[in-house]
């Protein structure tokens, strides 16, 4: 599955992260800001990654504002914003288990 | 993944405790307030162009926080609308421990539940019959049909009245004292006692008045509900306080088991305790405040 528009997730509120996706053709490219990048930036970054590998997403314009998510809500915002930008029903069915895990 | 012990269909459910399934905020602690169960909401609580990030939330929250001893239910949506086979299946993935239906009113719909949860029990490999459900009730069809919907699955632990809808329709508005409830309640009562499961009321939502919500506890705890639903952590403590047995109505249960354990050891089965006569019809009341007792942190008893 590829990334047909921009898909967003999350909200800028605390312990809650806002990513958005974007369709790209060279790569992955991150742009994290967050309330916690000092003490947390690398580990964000490795989570989000980690997640997009999982997904298999291969070419994608990431942004991320995190406002002290947990690494679960993290990964949670990203898979959301993937099947959303992929345009899947919102009803599913989603790959519990498999894809997502 | 933090793998939890199978559900256990009778347990102690004093609090329930609904949480919204999309504030990361509050699902990630949600266990320290110290609720017997928490409901993780997909419903109304999720706006409804939230309900797929609601899913990933509860999915991986259900995977990597630690919930303790703490009951984790799954409130899913209406089966009127699209998204509760979805809910169902993310549910049990997550390996939640039970399932509330919304809107319940008929033996059917729980039937209907009860078949996708068994068909996502085969597809994620969890053991059949282990997630648990409940059924909230909230429209006078479901509170005639209390007793079929009590009975439909070997599943179900409870039924809980759910007001705001019921309500509405009834034309009524929360009353002190609450009569308008008061047929609702009972019939629920009557229903969940004779089919032998569980029966919870429903939330007080006025966060301000500790003295209204006092008085319903108490009333709820005189009708002989199990638990109640809840919307703040703050009401938590005074549901405990007020369920809580007292010394002297321990010290009698404790009398009373001992006594069962001692005389049945011996082949009798009834006998007097302080004159009163005993047999095994007392045991489970008196199990059921030794338990309560417990989990109430007040038990000094040696059962």
């Amino acid at each position: 599955m590829e990334l047909k528009t921009t898909g967003i997730a999350g909200t800028l509120e605390s312990s809650d992260v806002m990513v958005t996706l974007e369709p790209a053709s060279s790569g992955i490219s991150l742009n994290l800001e967050s309330t916690v990048i000092n003490q947390y930036g690398r580990q964000i970054k490795e989570t989000v990654l980690a997640t997009l590998a999982r997904l298999g997403v291969k070419n994608a314009a990431v942004t991320v504002n995190d406002h002290g998510a947990l690494d679960c809500t993290i990964t949670a915002r990203v898979e959301c914003a993937y099947y959303r930008g992929c345009q899947c029903d919102a009803d599913g069915p989603y790959p519990w288990g498999g894809e997502i895990a | 993944m933090i793998p939890r012990p199978k559900p256990e269909k009778f347990r102690l459910r004093r609090t329930m405790m609904f949480m919204n399934a999309q504030k990361p905020g509050l699902i990630k602690d949600a266990y320290v307030y110290g609720a017997d169960s928490i409901m993780l909401d997909l419903e109304d609580a999720v706006a409804e162009n939230q309900k797929d990030a609601a899913r990933f939330s509860l999915y991986h929250a259900l995977k990597t926080v630690d919930y303790g001893d703490t009951e984790v239910i799954v409130r899913i949506n209406g089966l009127d609308t699209p998204h509760w086979r979805e809910d169902v299946r993310v549910a049990v993935a997550g390996g939640a421990d039970g399932i509330r239906i919304a809107k319940t009113e008929s033996a059917d719909d729980v039937k209907t539940v009860d078949a996708a949860v068994t068909e996502a029990e085969r597809e994620f490999g969890a053991e059949e019959g282990r997630t648990l459900l409940m059924a909230a009730i909230e429209s006078p069809k479901g509170v005639l049909n209390a007793y079929e919907i009590c009975t439909a699955s070997p599943r179900l632990f409870g039924i809980a009245l759910s007001g705001g809808d019921y309500r509405k329709c009834m034309q009524v508005k929360p009353v002190p004292g609450g009569i308008e409830m008061l047929a609702a309640r009972g019939q629920m009562l009557i229903a969940a006692r004779a089919a032998g499961v569980q029966c919870f009321d429903t939330v007080f939502t006025d966060l301000d008045d500790e003295a209204g919500f006092r008085a319903e506890m108490q009333q709820n705890k005189d009708m002989g509900f199990d638990g109640k639903s809840l919307i703040n952590p703050r009401q938590i403590r005074i549901v405990h306080e007020m369920l809580a047995p007292t010394q002297q109505e321990i010290a009698a249960a404790d009398a009373i088991v001992a006594a069962y354990r001692e005389n049945a050891a011996k082949g009798i089965g009834v006998f007097t305790i302080n004159g009163k006569m005993i047999d095994i019809a007392f045991v489970p009341g008196a199990e059921r405040v030794i338990a309560l007792a417990k989990a109430s942190g007040i038990y000094e008893g040696e059962l």
